[in-house]
This record gives C-alpha cells, structure tokens and sequence, in this order.
C-alpha cells in the first residue's frame, strides 16, 4: 500500500544543513497498522510528513496505493492527499467551526453537495461515538473527543491510508487506549492501511503488527512487533522496552550475585517463554521431574498482541545435576534461559 | 443650547459618521485582501513569494509613515481625479481611505499570520488549495482578530476625520476648531468632546461585542449547545 524508498530530507538552515532522514526505506503492507517509533528528533514526524508530502524529500521515492506521490504536479498531489487521511497530535481542528463543520470540512473543499455532506457527517460522528456533539465547538471538548473528531474528520474521504502523527501523545492513559480501540476498530472495519507514529512503546504494543525503530534519521531496526518487542537488537530499541517491562534484577539481588558457584550455592537463572510455549506448564513440570526447588524472585507475563511474552527470575534449591537437567529440560522445550548467577546457600536471595 | 448649535452638531456627526463609515468600509475592503496577500507570501507560508511580498511591505510602510495631514494635501491631484474636487467631505474620503487602509493591512496581517500552522498543515493534508486555505481556514479563523482591528480602525479615522476641516471636509473635529478656538465658544469645543467621546466607545463596545461573538475559542466547555 505504501512503500517508501531511500527517502532522504535535509533541512538547510542558517547553522548549516542538517539531515532528518537518511535512507529510510520500508513497506507498509494493505490493512496493516505499522508503528514508527523514535525518540524527540529522531525524525519521525518528517517521515510521515513526506508520505503525504507536507515535507518534500530532498532524495528518495513514495508509493502510496501504486502511485508515485513524490512524482505528481501539485494539483495531483492535491487529489492524491485525498485518499490519505491524517490526525495530529495537537488534533488541529478549525475553532471557528462546530463538530459538523469539522467534520464536513474536507468534503466541502471536494464539492460534495450539501446533503450528502448531511448523510456522511453524520454517520461519520456515529463511527466515532459523539453523535450529539455536532453542534458543539471544539472549544467545548475533550482532548479525546477532539482526536475523534479529527479521526471522523480524517475519514470524510473515504481514504485507503491514514496518517497517525502523535496522535495520542496529548492524551492521558486512560483517553489514549480508548483512541487506539476506536483506530483498530476502523482498521478491522473499513480494512484502513494505518501508519502511526509515536515515542511511545505501549503504544505500538497495543495496535500495532509491525514496527520501525527510527534513530537519528535512520531506521534501525524494523519488524513484527513480537519480535522487536521480545528480541530487541538496536539499543534505542532497548531502551523503548525497557521503559514498559522492566526487567532490571532488584538492586539487593545484584550486590549478592557472584560469577562462579561457590560450594553450596544457589543458581539464579532467568526463564523467558515466548508464544505458544508459554501456554504449557513446562517449568512445573521440570520441578516435579528433577526434584529441584524453585524459589520465584521475580516475574511478569506480557500479552503483546494478544501473544503472552513472560520472563520469570528464579533461584534454583537443588544439586547441581538437577540444576543443570532442569535448564536443559527447560530449553529443550522451547524457553530460552539466562544464567545469571549464584548467591551463597546461607545468603538466600530476597527479591 | 440653541436649536440651531443642535443642528450644526447633528450635521457635523452625520458628515463624521458618513467620512469615516465610508472609508472604513472601503479601508476594510481593501486592506483585508491586501493584508491576505502580506501574510500569504510571506516566508514559509502557503504562496511564498518575495517579489510580491516586498514591494507591497515598503508600499504599506511608505503610506503609514506620512503624516496624515501632509497626506492630505499631497494626493489633492489624485483626489480631484477621483471626486472632480479637493474640497468637501467626498474629497476628504480619499485622504481618510488611504490611510486607513494600509492601517488595516497590517493589522489583517498579524492577525492572519497567528493562525495555527497545524490548521493550515491540516488543510493541505487534506488536499485543499490555497484559495481554499485562506477563504475556509485563515479567515473564518481570523474573523475574531480581524474585527478588533476594525474597530481600532474605525476609532483611529475618527481621529484623523477631525483634520478633514483642513479640505472643507466638515464633520465634528472641524465643527470643534472652528466655533471653538476660532469663534472662541470653548462651550462648542467641549461639546464636540463629548459626542466623540460617546461616539468612541459605542464603536468600541460594539466591536468588542462582535469579535467575542465572532471568537468561538472562549465558548466554556459548560455553555452547551448553541
């Protein structure tokens, strides 16, 4: 539906030029929700600026539905913009005009007669829930309910692709998941192709299929998002899942850590179960065969589009053969495990 | 106060209110546009375009740096060559339109130019074009603003009306020199004060009015339904 080739922009200015985006290329498949994640000033919001060309690349190649958008004239472009919606974070609604004027807005600019412009607003406001706000002014609402109506306002056209800029980074929690509902919600019902920026990982754990790690103006990594999610390479990415799954060991734990085993020591090891494997009580059931104690120290399951993703910090009481038959056991079906260490028997560790 | 001090004021209000109406009307109706064409190529805007935008910037500074009353005399030719006379409350419409106007202009502009760059971003996303920009987004969006520079305008002409006597323009100002400082009645001057004085703040309560009528960014959350 989208694809982008070696998109390049640079930005000359009086300090000089400097370059927000440097060969970023990637596709975006039809009826997909693709994230693009980045830190501020990573280039996120000139990326999808130049998708629909409110930013003009200085090199590379867009598609968007077969049609090569860097290549059209500007009234094409015009025509063009209208199959791809897009939202703001800042919602960017006309303060001079009602809900219903908002939303019939971008029909208004195509012509549409007035009753047919009656019609679609209004089963528009009903897809986004605020039917009886169409009188109102953006003035009178909610952050929330202003993004909605930037989404009804978005879809006037009836475009294939829209546009996600920030679309909930002014929102709290709470409005931010009911947004990301009612933009899966369409993307399951209208088969809408969504391209969604963020510099928030909840975000793209909640809706997104597959993700784009952009750093610096370069993609860095990209992939579903289980995978990036769960395996993360570049260190940007890291970071972004470290902020919402913390997996950091408590401070108490590491001071007592030791690289080698001492006598009578005590293994630590981290158990990460992934997709189905998480399904089956395998780590039960390594107990119970090698007769091993385990003592959880730490633990949480994630569920990253509907997949559970766990990682479980445990200390195991035990012989070293049973130990070492358990992880095997353990990694024969499927879990990955990290050693991370040993504590002196008589210094249990306490999470 | 005689009836016929009474009459020569009510003309003199009539010939204020019917300069200052009149060029107010065609300042507004050719300083909007003008003050459209400022902002919209200006730097970074929608129809960038310095060859347009900087002689019209010098045009508009030019015409607000002289003085009114130097004005007024300077464009006598162009005056008779719109009215066929220099002298007379139609003559001293030309004056008090020109000077209004790049007035207008400039406030237009700046009002103009604080409409959210996000509104416009958004409407070019959209598809629209920029005639479609300024008559469906900066306008509407500017209305609030553009109105309040009216009507400083209008009190500003007011103002300027008053050096309309200079050309046999008439109107109250004139009305107040000659039967006050040239007649010595001060009683006449003080009266004049007074009708300007009300006839300010009428123009101002009533465009204040307007522009928070106008201003749909002030509705409270809890004002319901309009």
């Amino acid at each position: 539906m989208i694809t982008v080739e070696n998109l390049e922009k640079v930005f000359s200015g009086p300090q000089g030029d400097s370059t927000a985006l440097k060969d970023v290329s990637f596709t975006v498949e039809k009826g997909e929700i693709f994230g693009v994640i980045g830190r501020s000033g990573a280039g996120k919001s000139t990326l999808v600026r130049c998708i629909n060309l409110l930013e003009r690349p200085s090199a590379g190649r867009v598609i968007v539905d077969g049609k090569e958008i860097t290549g059209l004239s500007e009234s094409q472009l015009r025509c063009a913009r209208r199959s791809m919606g897009m939202i703001f974070q800042h919602f960017n609604l006309l303060s001079s005009r009602t809900v219903f004027g908002n939303v019939a807005f971008p029909l208004e600019l195509v012509g549409t007669p007035k009753s047919e412009i009656r019609t679609r607003v209004a089963s528009l406001l009903e897809l986004v829930g605020l039917t009886e706000k169409a009188g109102h002014y953006p003035a009178q609402l909610s952050g929330g309910q202003k993004q909605r109506i930037g989404i009804a306002r978005a879809l006037a056209c009836q475009p294939a692709v829209l546009l996600c800029d920030e679309a909930t980074s002014a929102l709290d929690p709470e409005t931010t998941k009911s947004i990301l509902a009612l933009l899966k919600d369409i993307n399951t019902k209208l088969g809408l192709t969504i391209v969604l920026i963020t510099h928030e990982m909840s975000v793209v754990k909640e809706i997104c299929d597959r993700v784009a790690v952009l750093d610096h103006g370069r993609m860095v990594e990209m992939g579903r998002v289980f995978d990036v999610f769960t395996a993360p390479q570049a260190e940007v990415t890291r970071s972004f899942v470290r902020n919402i799954a913390d997996r950091s060991l408590p401070k108490s734990l590491i001071d007592r850590l030791q690289e080698t085993q001492s006598a009578s020591g005590n293994l630590i090891f981290r158990i990460i179960f992934t997709g189905p494997a998480a399904n089956s009580p395998i780590i039960a059931e390594a107990v119970r065969r090698y007769d091993l104690l385990l003592n959880i120290l730490q633990g949480n399951v994630d569920y990253i589009q509907g997949a559970p993703y766990g990682n479980l910090v445990v200390e195991a009481v035990g012989s070293h053969q049973a130990e070492q038959a358990a992880i095997d056991f353990i990694r024969n079906n499927n879990l990955r495990v990290e050693i991370l260490g040993h504590v002196a028997c008589h210094d249990r560790a306490v999470a | 106060m005689s009836p016929a001090m009474i009459g020569l004021l009510l003309d003199a209000l009539g010939e204020t209110l019917w300069m200052v109406g009149i060029s107010a009307s065609l300042a507004a109706l050719i300083g909007i546009p003008m003050g459209i064409v400022l902002v919209a190529t200006g730097r970074h805007h929608i129809l960038e375009n310095a060859a347009i935008n900087r002689p019209l910037g010098i045009v508009v500074n030019a015409t607000r740096s002289t003085p009114f009353i130097i004005l007024l005399v300077a464009i006598i030719p162009l005056t008779r060559l719109i009215v066929g006379t220099s002298i007379g409350t139609a003559a001293a419409i030309v004056p008090l339109t020109i000077a209004a106007t790049p007035f207008v202009a400039r406030l237009a502009e700046a009002t103009l130019r604080e409409v959210d760059p996000g509104l416009i971003e958004a409407a070019q996303a959209m598809g629209a074009a920029p005639w479609q920009i300024v008559l469906k987004v900066l306008l509407p969006e500017a209305w609030p603003g553009i109105v309040a520079g009216l009507t400083i305008t209008v009190v500003s002409l007011i103002g300027y009306s008053a050096m309309a006597g200079a050309v046999g323009g008439g109107g109250l100002g004139d009305l107040g020199i000659r039967y006050g400082y040239q007649r010595f009645q001060p009683e006449v001057m003080a009266e004049v004060v007074v009708l300007l004085i009300i006839l300010v703040q009428g123009v101002q309560s009533l465009g204040d009015r307007i522009a928070r009528r106008l201003n749909k960014r002030l509705i409270r959350q809890d004002s319901g339904r309009r």
